[in-house]
C-alpha cells in the first residue's frame, strides 16, 4: 500500500453492501416453510436489512453475506418458524 | 496495594485517593471508563464527591470552574473532540485559576472518524495555559494525578493541569500498578485551601470584566505561575519520592543518554518501547539512549538546551503533527536547544502501533544526523520497505 | 513468586467478540500479577462487534515490561472458535517453538493446523458447567484452565481465584469449568 493510492477526500467508492458482515455469525435462521405464514415481521425487524421478499407472497430468504446472526427475527417470529442453528455443527 | 489496573482504572483510583470534591463528566471514548469508575466508587460510598453527569464536556469544564471557584477539589476525564470542545473553558480555567485536574485519555481528532490513540488533542492544547504531563505507564498515571493537585493547587501556582495517558495503550492496558494506601495520600496531599473563594459570609466578586489597563498584568501572572511551577513540580516529585519511593525524572527523565552518540526525544508511552529498543541497539554497539519530555507544560527549555548541547545527534518523535514544519515537541526542542540539527519523526498517528522496528530505523536514521520531517510509518514513506 | 524461565512471555487470543477474549488474557495477567510476577494485558483496540473476530495479547515477566508495542511473535495463541481459522491467519507470526491450542471438537488434522496444536473442546465444557446457552456458550474461562496446564507459569490455584474475582456471573461455575478443562487437557 502507497499514501499515494488513496482518495483525495477520505471516502469509500462503494457502497456498504460491499462490507460482508457473515462472517461474524456463529448461529443462523432455518426457515420452516410448513409454519411460516408469510407476514414479514422478520423482513420488518431485521436491523440489517438481511431478509430477503423477492416479491409479494413468497417466503423470505436471508442473506447470509451480511446477516450477523443476531436472531432478532426469530424471537420477533409469531408462528416460531425460524429457528437458530449453530454455524460450527 | 499491588494490582492490575489499567489506565483508566489508575486515574480513577487517583480521584478518589485525592479526595475530589466535584467531578463532573461527558463520557467519550477511551477516557469514559474513568467516568464510570469514579461514578461506580461515588455510588458505592467509597467516594464521597458530588458526581455531575453533564450535557457536554463544555458544560462539565464550566461546572468544575464554579465548583473550583467555592474550594473544592475538582475532576474530569476526557479525550478527542471531548477536549477539543472544551477549548474555551480549558482558557477559561487558566484566566479564572482554577486548579482543575483532567486526565486525558489521548486521541486522535476526526475527521474522518478515528478513536485510538494519538497525541494530536493534547498538544493542540499546549497554549491555554494548562500545565500538561505525559506518563509513560500506568503507574506513572496515578502518581502523577496526585502530584499534579499538590503543583496546580500551591497558591503561587493556581493552574489547571492536564494529565496526558495514551488512549487504549495506556487508558485500556492491564499493567501492574502500586496503589496507594489513603493515610499516605492524605499525609502527602493537603486539603485544597485557596486564597481567595467564593463564600457568602465573606462576598467577593469574580469573573468580571478585565479592562486593558490590567490585562497584560493579569496574563504575566500567569506566566509567572508557570516560571513557579517548574521548581514547586520538582519538589512535589521529591516529596512524593519520599513517601512513595517512586520518581519520575521530571521534567525530562533521561534514560542511557550519558555518553550517547544518538538520543531519541519523545513523550508518553511509546518512550518505554524507545527504552527497551536503545537496550538492544546497545548490545550492538550502538550508543543510543531516550530522553523522556514528562513535562510538556511548562516546556523544560533549559533542560532540553543542555541535553542537545551535550549529544552529537537528536531526533524528537511526535505522536502529532503541526502543520507547518514538523511536529509540536519537535518545534519546541528545536527552539529550545537553538539549532537546525534536528530530524523531526512523525509515528503513532490515529493508533498505529509504534513497533520496535520502527523505532531502531528511528535512531539509525539519528545516528546518520539526518535532518528534515520523516514520516517514520507512512506506507509509501521514505522508511517504508 | 513464580519464575519465567524465558524473559518474556507472549501470549495473543483469538475471538469474536462477546466470547470473552479480552477477559481471559486480564485474567491471566491479574494472576501473573497476583504470583508477583510482571504482566500487561490489551486488546486489538477496535471497534468491537459482537461476533466479530477480536484478538487480546498478555506479557507475562518477571521484570517489569516497558515495551507498550503490540505482539507481533507470542510464544502461545489461544484461539476460542474453530470458526475463526477460516477469517484470520490465526498463527501468523507465532514463534517456531510456539504452541496454539484451539477450541475445537476436530483434531487439528481434521482442521489443517499444525499437529503439534493442543485440541480442546471448551465448548463442551463450557456447556457442562452451564455458562452460556447451547447457540453461545461462554468458553473463555474454560480454555483459559487448558492454557493454564499447557504453559506453567501462572500457577492455577491463582487463575481460580482471578476468574472468581472477575467475570460478572456463575464465579464457582466458571472456576469448575476452568478447573476441568486443567485436569482433562495433556
Amino acid at each position: 500500500m502507497n499514501y499515494r493510492d488513496l482518495p483525495s477526500m477520505p471516502v469509500a467508492a462503494q457502497s456498504t453492501e460491499s462490507i460482508t458482515t457473515g462472517d461474524w455469525r456463529t448461529i443462523r435462521p432455518v426457515l420452516n416453510k410448513d409454519l411460516c405464514d408469510r407476514c414479514y415481521h422478520c423482513w420488518a425487524f431485521c436491523p440489517d436489512v438481511s431478509v430477503i421478499v423477492e416479491e409479494e407472497g413468497s417466503f423470505p430468504k436471508v442473506d447470509l453475506n451480511h446477516c450477523k446472526g443476531c436472531g432478532i427475527c426469530s424471537t420477533e417470529c409469531s408462528k416460531q418458524a425460524i429457528t437458530m442453528v449453530r454455524e460450527d455443527l | 496495594m499491588i494490582e492490575a489496573s489499567t489506565g483508566n482504572y489508575a486515574a480513577a483510583q487517583a480521584a478518589r485517593l485525592a479526595k475530589a470534591d466535584v467531578v463532573a463528566v461527558y463520557p467519550i471514548t477511551p477516557q469514559t471508563t474513568i467516568s464510570e469508575y469514579v461514578a461506580s466508587m461515588v455510588q458505592k460510598g467509597e467516594m464521597n464527591a458530588e458526581f455531575l453527569l453533564m450535557e457536554s464536556e463544555h458544560s462539565a469544564m464550566s461546572a468544575l470552574i464554579g465548583a473550583s471557584t467555592i474550594g473544592a477539589r475538582t475532576f474530569t476525564a476526557t479525550s478527542s473532540h471531548g477536549l477539543a470542545l472544551m477549548h474555551e473553558m480549558l482558557m477559561w480555567a487558566v484566566g479564572a485559576r482554577t486548579p482543575i485536574v483532567m486526565p486525558v485519555a489521548a486521541r486522535a481528532i476526526g475527521g474522518p472518524w478515528n478513536i485510538w490513540g494519538d497525541h494530536q488533542d493534547a498538544i493542540s492544547e499546549r497554549d491555554t495555559g494548562w500545565l500538561q504531563f505525559f506518563c509513560e505507564n500506568n503507574q506513572e498515571v496515578l502518581d502523577t494525578i496526585l502530584m499534579a493537585y499538590r503543583v496546580a493547587e500551591d497558591r503561587n501556582v493556581m493552574l489547571p493541569a492536564m494529565v496526558v495517558e495514551d488512549g487504549f495503550v495506556l487508558s485500556h492496558t492491564v499493567e501492574r500498578i502500586d496503589i496507594p494506601d489513603q493515610e499516605e495520600v492524605d499525609a502527602y496531599l493537603p486539603k485544597y485551601s485557596p486564597e481567595f473563594f467564593a463564600d457568602t459570609e465573606n462576598p467577593m466578586r469574580f469573573g468580571g470584566l478585565v479592562t486593558p489597563d490590567l490585562w497584560t498584568e493579569f496574563r504575566y501572572r500567569i506566566a509567572e505561575s508557570h516560571e513557579i511551577s517548574r521548581e514547586k513540580l520538582k519538589a512535589a516529585e521529591k516529596d512524593f519520592e519520599k513517601v512513595f519511593g517512586r520518581s519520575y525524572g521530571s521534567p525530562v527523565e533521561t534514560y542511557r543518554c550519558e555518553d550517547a552518540d544518538a538520543v531519541l526525544i519523545a513523550a508518553g508511552a511509546v518512550a518505554g518501547t524507545a527504552k527497551e529498543v536503545a537496550d538492544q541497539l546497545r548490545m550492538q554497539g550502538k550508543k543510543v539512549g531516550v530522553a523522556r519530555i514528562r513535562v510538556f507544560r511548562p516546556f523544560p527549555s533549559e533542560e532540553i538546551r543542555k541535553l542537545v548541547s551535550s549529544v552529537p545527534s537528536v531526533g524528537v518523535l511526535d505522536k502529532s503533527y503541526t502543520f507547518g514544519d514538523g511536529g509540536a515537541m519537535f518545534n519546541e526542542v528545536r527552539s529550545a536547544a537553538g539549532t537546525l540539527e534536528i530530524g523531526s519523526y512523525i509515528a503513532g498517528l490515529g493508533g498505529r502501533d509504534v513497533p520496535p522496528k520502527v523505532l531502531i530505523k528511528i535512531f539509525n536514521n539519528i545516528l546518520e544526523k539526518n535532518r528534515g520531517t520523516v514520516w517514520a510509518d507512512l506506507k509509501g514513506g521514505d522508511f517504508d520497505d | 513468586m513464580s519464575q519465567v524461565s524465558k524473559d518474556i512471555i507472549e501470549i495473543r487470543f483469538h475471538g469474536r467478540g462477546g466470547q470473552g477474549a479480552v477477559i481471559a488474557s486480564e485474567i491471566l495477567a491479574k494472576a501473573a500479577i497476583k504470583e508477583g510476577m510482571y504482566a500487561s494485558a490489551f486488546p486489538s483496540f477496535g471497534v468491537e462487534r459482537r461476533g466479530a473476530p477480536v484478538s487480546a495479547f498478555c506479557r507475562i515477566s518477571s521484570k517489569p515490561i516497558w515495551t507498550h508495542a503490540s505482539i507481533y511473535e507470542p510464544d502461545y495463541v489461544v484461539i476460542l472458535d474453530q470458526g475463526l481459522i477460516r477469517l484470520t491467519n490465526v498463527l501468523q507470526g507465532m514463534k517456531s517453538d510456539g504452541t496454539a491450542i484451539i477450541n475445537t471438537s476436530k483434531s487439528a488434522e481434521e482442521l489443517g493446523l499444525p499437529e503439534n496444536t493442543i485440541t480442546f473442546d471448551a465448548t463442551s465444557a463450557a456447556l457442562k458447567f452451564g455458562l452460556g446457552s447451547q447457540t453461545s456458550p461462554i468458553v473463555n474461562t474454560a480454555i483459559l484452565g487448558a492454557f493454564a496446564k499447557v504453559c506453567d507459569v501462572v500457577p492455577m490455584n491463582s487463575i481460580l481465584e482471578c476468574i472468581k474475582q472477575s467475570v460478572p456471573a456463575k464465579r464457582e461455575e466458571n472456576a469448575a469449568a476452568a478447573e476441568f478443562a486443567y485436569g482433562v487437557v495433556a
